[in-house]
C-alpha cells in the first residue's frame, strides 16, 4: 500500500491548510457576529422590479 | 463603518438615482450590474442537461428490463451508455446547477460583480465543451474505466483548465466583496471548488500511450489505483454532490422561506466539521477487497462519524421553517427544497449504515447501492437543484415567478412519487439479491444460481423504470414551464445596490 505514502501526507497537508484557514477566519472576525450574517442574506432584495424591465 | 454611514446618508439621493434609472431603462449603460448572463446560461443548461442525462438513465433502465433495446449497436450498449448517464447527470446537470447557483450566491452575498466576465464566459463554454466531448467519446468506448472519472486525458486537461478558471472567478469575487463577512454558503462552494481540483488532478494522473492517442494508463498500479480511485470517488460524492449542494441549500432555503437559517452558529460548525472529517471515508467502497483490512475499518469509522455533521446540517436547514411550516403548503419551490433535505438526511443515515462491514457484506454489489445513490442523487441533489433553478430562472428574466406555479406543484408530486418508487424497488431488489447470493444448502452448496437472482429482480426493474420515467416526465414539465416563462421576456441584469443600501450591523 505504497499509495498511502502519498494519500496520508496529502491529507495531513490538507488538514493543516484547513486549520490555517480556520485560524485566519477567527482572526479576521468572521465569527464575531453569528446572528447578523443570517439576517443580512434576507435584507439583500433580489426580487426584480415590479414592472417589465428595460424598454 | 461609523463615518461611512453618516456620510452616506448625506449623499443618499445621488447613488439612489442610478438604480431607479436602470429600472426605467434609460441609463442602463451607466449603472453597474451583476453578471446574470453566465448564471442565466448555466440555469438553462441545467434543465437541458437534466433532461438529456435522465433520458439516458431511462434508456439504460429499460435495457436492463429488455436487453434487446441496445439493438446490437455498440454505441448504444449498456456498458457505454451507463457512464454517459452518470457523467451527464452528475457533471452536466449537477455541475451546471452548481455553477449557476454559486455564481449567483457569491455575487449577491458579496455585493460585487463576478471577478472576470471573460473567464466566467470561458467556464460556461469550456464546461459545455467537456460535456459534448463526453457525449461523443463515451459511446465510442473511449474511457479510462475509472468510475465517475471515465473521460480520457485530453478532456481531463480541459476540465483542469476550466476548473482553475472557475476558482479564479469565484475566489476573485470573494476577494473584491463589499461585505466584510463571507457568508457560509460561499465557504461550502469554496471548499467544493478547491477539493474537486485536488481530487481530479491526483486521480486523473495518467500516461497516454502517445500524444496522438486517446488511450492512457493510470499512473497507479493495481490496488493502489483502486485506493486512489475511491479516495477520489467518495470525496467527489462528499464535495461535489454534498458540499456544493449544501452551499446551494444555505442560500436558497433561507431566501425562498424568507427566514434566516435556523442557527447560523450551527452552519459554521457544520462546515468546519464536515471538511475536517470527510477525506477518509473512501475505503468503504472497497470492503472485502485486496485493500488492507485496517484501511477498510478506518474508512468505515470515518463514514460513521460523518453522520453527525450531516444530520446537523439537515436539521439546520429544515428548522429554518420552524414557526412557518404553513409556507410549505402553498409554496412548491419550498416543497422541493425541504423534501431534498429529508432525502439528504435519509441517505446520510443510509450511507454510514451501509459502510458498516457486516451490512456491506449484504449490500455490496447489489441494487441496494443503486437505490442509495439515487436517493441521494434524485432526492437530494436533483430536488435542491430543481428548487434553486425555479428560484433563479424567473429572476434571470426580470420576473417574480415562474409562468405556472401549479405546474411546479405537478412537477413536485410526479418527481416525489418517482423517487419513492425508484428507491423502494431498488432496496427490495438489493436486499433480496444479497440474501439469495449468500443462501446455502445444508451440504454447503449455493441455494440459488446467479441467474435466478436476476430473474427475481425483473419486476423491480420494471418498477424502477416507472419511477425513472416519472422523474424524467417531471423534468419535461419543468422545461415546458421554463419555455413559457422565458418566451417574450428579455434577459435581466440586476443593478448592484449602492454601498449605502448595503445593510451594516455594526
Amino acid at each position: 500500500m505504497e499509495i498511502l505514502m502519498l494519500l496520508i501526507p496529502l491529507s495531513v497537508l490538507l488538514v493543516l491548510g484547513i486549520g490555517a484557514l480556520f485560524w485566519w477566519s477567527v482572526g479576521n472576525g468572521q465569527f464575531d457576529d453569528l446572528d447578523g450574517p443570517g439576517q443580512r442574506v434576507l435584507t439583500d432584495d433580489d426580487s426584480p422590479p415590479a414592472g417589465p424591465p428595460g424598454p | 463603518m461609523g463615518p461611512e454611514m453618516t456620510s452616506s446618508s448625506a449623499t443618499l439621493p445621488l447613488p439612489n438615482a442610478l438604480p431607479s434609472a436602470t429600472r426605467s431603462g434609460a441609463a442602463a449603460v451607466a449603472a453597474p450590474t451583476f453578471n446574470y448572463r453566465v448564471v442565466r446560461q448555466f440555469t438553462i443548461m441545467t434543465i437541458v442537461w437534466g433532461i438529456v442525462g435522465m433520458l439516458v438513465g431511462v434508456i439504460i433502465a429499460a435495457q436492463l428490463l429488455w436487453p434487446a433495446l441496445n439493438f446490437d449497436i455498440p454505441w448504444l450498449s449498456y456498458g457505454r451508455l451507463r457512464p454517459l448517464h452518470t457523467n451527464a447527470v452528475i457533471f452536466a446537470f449537477g455541475g451546471s446547477a452548481l455553477f449557476a447557483s454559486s455564481y449567483y450566491c457569491v455575487q449577491r452575498t458579496c455585493q460585487a460583480r463576478l471577478f472576470s466576465d471573460h473567464l466566467a464566459a470561458f467556464t460556461f463554454w469550456g464546461w459545455n465543451l467537456v460535456i459534448v466531448l463526453a457525449a461523443i467519446t463515451l459511446p465510442m468506448g473511449i474511457t479510462s474505466s475509472k468510475e465517475y472519472a471515465e473521460l480520457e486525458w485530453p478532456i481531463d486537461i480541459l476540465i483542469t483548465v476550466v476548473w482553475v478558471s472557475y476558482a479564479i472567478v469565484f475566489f476573485g469575487t470573494i476577494a473584491r466583496r463589499r461585505t466584510p463577512h463571507i457568508y457560509v454558503a460561499n465557504w461550502f462552494f469554496g471548499a467544493f471548488v478547491i477539493t474537486i481540483a485536488l481530487l481530479h488532478v491526483v486521480n486523473s494522473a495518467a500516461l497516454p500511450i502517445s500524444l496522438t492517442s486517446w488511450k492512457s494508463y493510470s499512473a497507479y498500479p493495481g490496488v493502489q489505483d483502486a485506493m486512489i480511485q475511491w479516495w477520489y470517488g467518495h470525496n467527489a460524492v462528499g464535495f461535489f454532490l454534498t458540499a456544493g449542494f449544501l452551499g446551494m441549500m444555505y442560500y436558497f432555503v433561507p431566501k425562498q422561506a424568507g427566514r434566516p437559517i435556523y442557527s447560523y452558529r450551527l452552519s459554521v460548525v457544520h462546515f468546519w466539521s464536515l471538511i475536517f472529517l470527510y477525506m477518509w471515508a473512501g475505503p468503504h467502497h472497497l470492503h472485502y477487497t485486496a485493500l488492507p483490512d485496517w484501511t477498510q475499518s478506518l474508512g468505515m469509522v470515518f463514514s460513521l462519524i460523518l453522520l453527525a455533521p450531516s444530520w446537523g446540517g439537515m436539521i439546520n436547514g429544515m428548522m429554518t421553517l420552524s414557526g412557518a411550516w404553513h409556507k410549505l403548503r402553498e409554496d412548491p419551490i419550498l416543497k422541493f427544497l425541504i423534501v431534498s433535505l429529508s432525502f439528504y438526511g435519509m441517505s446520510t443515515f443510509e450511507g454510514p449504515m451501509m459502510s458498516i462491514k457486516t451490512v456491506n457484506a449484504l449490500s455490496h454489489y447489489t441494487d441496494w447501492t443503486i437505490g442509495h445513490v439515487h436517493s441521494g442523487a434524485l432526492g437530494w441533489v436533483a430536488f435542491i437543484s430543481i428548487g434553486s433553478m425555479y428560484y433563479l430562472l424567473p429572476r434571470m428574466f426580470g420576473k417574480t415567478q415562474m409562468w405556472s406555479v401549479r405546474l411546479i406543484t405537478v412537477h413536485f408530486w410526479i418527481a416525489t412519487i418517482g423517487v419513492v418508487l425508484y428507491i423502494a424497488a431498488m432496496w427490495i431488489a438489493g436486499v433480496m439479491q444479497g440474501l439469495m447470493w449468500r443462501a446455502t444448502n445444508a451440504d454447503g452448496t449455493l441455494t440459488y444460481a446467479f441467474v435466478e437472482s436476476v430473474k427475481a429482480t425483473y419486476p423491480f426493474y420494471a418498477i424502477r423504470l416507472l419511477g425513472g420515467l416519472m422523474f424524467f416526465s417531471g423534468m419535461l414539465v419543468m422545461a415546458y414551464n421554463s419555455v413559457r416563462t422565458i418566451s417574450g421576456a428579455t434577459p435581466y441584469d440586476a443593478p448592484i445596490p449602492p454601498a449605502s443600501s448595503t445593510p451594516v450591523h455594526a
